[in-house]
């Protein structure tokens, strides 16, 4: 068994495989908590923009992948997988016959889906959590909100735009996957027949900030009020671990549709703040992380 | 070099793709059945069929269709025969599995994926994938005026690196003049081996102009709909560019005369307003904006009581790429919210 206990004294000892954006901003979350302990950033690439920064904030470092993390063995609780669908299958077989938990960034959806503002307790002894992706973690919370506020609600629709620096390779590779995890982790979350997600890439410098179209058709049934509370209380619930979080365009009917918009800003520390797209999974992760540290208890 | 020469200019016939964007996506099934039988007789090379965005786009965001994707392409496909059948898939909308495989089972000839001009890695999957699978596959540059030239060409060299036959700068703004077009689609004809196409708006009353100027620079495919149906100001009219091809003696497939029974056709049937510039796509055109935004501006200006130009400047100036339609609500909104604290004051 692998220590539950971290505390101050004693931090959950943790590895990142994956050194893109997504585990470079996830590298500076983990060494802002005081829960938490990076004890090895894994890439596969000397040189990296990635492995420098690690360097740099001395978290030891290995260009040898997978292999690296796992004959840490039992000298460490937890793994992030920030690399990508196809690789996060690879890394899971390995882990998991280790016993090695792991929190997967990628859109792999080999877990359990968390989204800490909706079941963040239900994840805290799950061997393998599925992070959604960005667009999820930021739109899904939202869709849960109209779900509550509607009866028998048809379809529901997820926009997401993100600025083009900001979406690596690895996003860029697995877009298809993005957008089935994404729906998957919406009907979950969000009693819904119909869900569809559109993802958005855009160039303007500087970058916009990370945003998120939620919308229903006019012919839905939606409680407004109801709606209003809710988005409301969830905006808030979600800045306990997203602080750049907030919704931009509250409940509003536009004639075809009723929608809500909400933009995420980062914390800047990896990329510039327009990068909320990376803040609010790295951000979601790290809560999880916290929470099976005890400190969310 | 450019791999065209000798060859005939290619015309595609995106009326029933881009043209749904000028009636909200509501093109019907007989509009395509009667439409796909004119632009056969007509020569078109392609016909692009679909929901304006494309494969998979029917949506809150870009406007529902009323038919499906498989609906309009079965429709187009039982008309075809010298005429191949087209349609757009951009990654973000159009997904393999739900969508461009279905497609591909209707039997489309021809899949040109799109991405916005400076994005082009997002069609790696679906390129490499069509052209294993022995379709004919183009890459499509969104947007291209918000790119440089040096920019385009590098972009344009990945599409020819995935393995696109092709690749064709859209002016979806229609903010191109014939100077520019001369210059981005000479220096991706002298960087390619790879055909090159250019794709017209007519904001600025230059779709036909700049569709003559990218052929003299090299072009070997242009795109044209019925009467310029499409999106905002519309398209470079087909029976127009028939017409000064016709004039200026450039070989295509196209029958004249048929061309231009082929726009009368779409006039008296499903064109309910025959594209014009007015105050609202003159302004896109100078803000840059995506043309489809035009339709959805006119209706949130109406709905927020805010001037529909003054939010396509703002969205000109935040950048808004094509797909980004959420955007509109939020800047008519803001808009709104400010107009109204004046009248406070």
């Amino acid at each position: 068994m692998h220590a539950q206990n971290g505390s101050l004294s004693d931090p959950l000892r943790v590895a990142i495989i994956g050194t893109g954006n997504i585990g470079c901003d996830l590298l500076l979350k983990v060494k802002a908590s005081p829960y938490l302990r990076c004890d090895l950033f894994a890439g596969r690439r000397a040189g990296s923009p990635g492995i420098a920064l690690a360097d740099s904030h001395l978290v030891p470092t290995t260009v040898g992948g997978i292999d690296a993390v796992a004959e840490l063995g039992d000298r460490i609780d937890l793994v992030f997988d920030a690399t990508s669908a196809r690789d996060a299958v690879h890394n899971w077989s390995i882990l998991k016959d280790l016993g090695i938990p792991v929190i997967d960034l990628t859109p792999s959806h080999l877990g359990k889906f968390c989204v800490p503002a909706l079941n963040l307790e239900e994840c805290l002894t799950e061997p393998n959590v599925s992070m959604v992706t960005c667009g999820g973690q930021a739109a899904v919370p939202i869709a849960h909100c109209f779900g509550e506020a509607s009866e028998n609600l048809g379809y529901l629709e997820i926009a997401t735009a993100s600025s083009s620096a900001s979406v690596g390779p690895a996003t860029r590779a697995n877009i298809d996957e993005y957008a089935f995890t994404t729906q998957q982790a919406t009907h979950e979350f969000c009693r819904v027949d119909t869900a569809k997600t559109i993802l958005i890439i855009n160039p303007a410098e500087p970058g916009i900030v990370m945003r998120n179209t939620i919308s229903v058709p006019a012919s839905e049934k939606v409680d407004m009020e109801a709606l209003r509370v809710a988005v409301d209380k969830m905006e808030k619930l979600i800045n306990s671990y997203v602080p750049g979080y907030r919704v931009v365009v509250p409940p509003v009917s536009t004639g075809d549709r009723t929608m809500v918009t909400i933009e995420v800003e980062g914390l800047g520390d990896w990329l510039p703040r327009y990068a909320g797209n990376l803040d609010v999974i790295t951000c979601a992760a790290v809560a999880v992380a916290e929470g099976r540290a005890g400190a969310r208890r | 070099m450019n791999g065209s020469a000798g060859r005939k200019l290619e015309i595609c016939d995106t009326t029933l793709r881009d043209g749904n964007h000028a009636v909200a996506h509501q093109l019907g099934r007989t509009d395509i059945v009667e439409y796909a039988k004119a632009a056969e007789l007509a020569g078109a090379d392609l016909l692009e069929v679909g929901h304006g965005n494309g494969l998979g786009a029917s949506s809150l965001q870009v406007g529902r269709a009323a038919l499906g994707d498989i609906e309009m392409l079965t429709a187009a496909r039982a008309q075809l025969k010298e005429t191949r059948l087209g349609v757009l898939s951009i990654p973000g909308f159009a997904t393999v599995e739900r969508d461009l495989k279905p497609a591909l089972d209707c039997g489309v000839d021809e899949v040109r994926v799109g991405a916005h001009c400076t994005e082009a890695d997002v069609t790696r999957q679906q390129i490499t994938m069509l052209r294993e699978m022995g379709v004919t596959v183009k890459g499509m540059l969104l947007m291209s005026h918000m790119a440089p030239t040096k920019t385009l060409v590098e972009q344009a060299r990945l599409i020819q690196e995935y393995g696109a036959h092709a690749v064709i700068l859209m002016d979806s703004a229609g903010a191109y003049t014939p100077a520019a077009v001369e210059e981005k689609i000479g220096a991706l004809v002298g960087e390619l081996d790879i055909a090159v196409g250019f794709h017209g708006h007519n904001n600025l009353g230059l779709s036909v102009m700049n569709s003559m100027a990218a052929i003299k620079a090299g072009a070997a495919i242009v795109d044209v709909t019925a009467r310029g149906f499409g999106a905002g100001a519309g398209n470079a009219p087909l029976e127009l560019v028939a017409a000064n091809l016709h004039l200026e003696q450039i070989e295509t497939k196209l029958q004249l005369f048929a061309a231009l029974d082929a726009a009368d056709l779409a006039e008296s049937t499903f064109v309910k307003r025959v594209p014009t510039n007015d105050s609202v796509t003159i302004t896109s055109g100078i803000a840059g904006v995506f043309s489809g935004f035009a339709a959805p501006t006119r209706r949130a200006a109406e709905r927020f009581e805010v001037d529909p130009r003054e939010i396509l400047m703002e969205l000109g100036r935040r950048g808004v790429v094509a797909g980004q339609e959420d955007s509109i609500i939020e800047v008519a909104m803001g808009l709104a919210e400010k107009n109204s604290l004046y009248q406070v004051i």
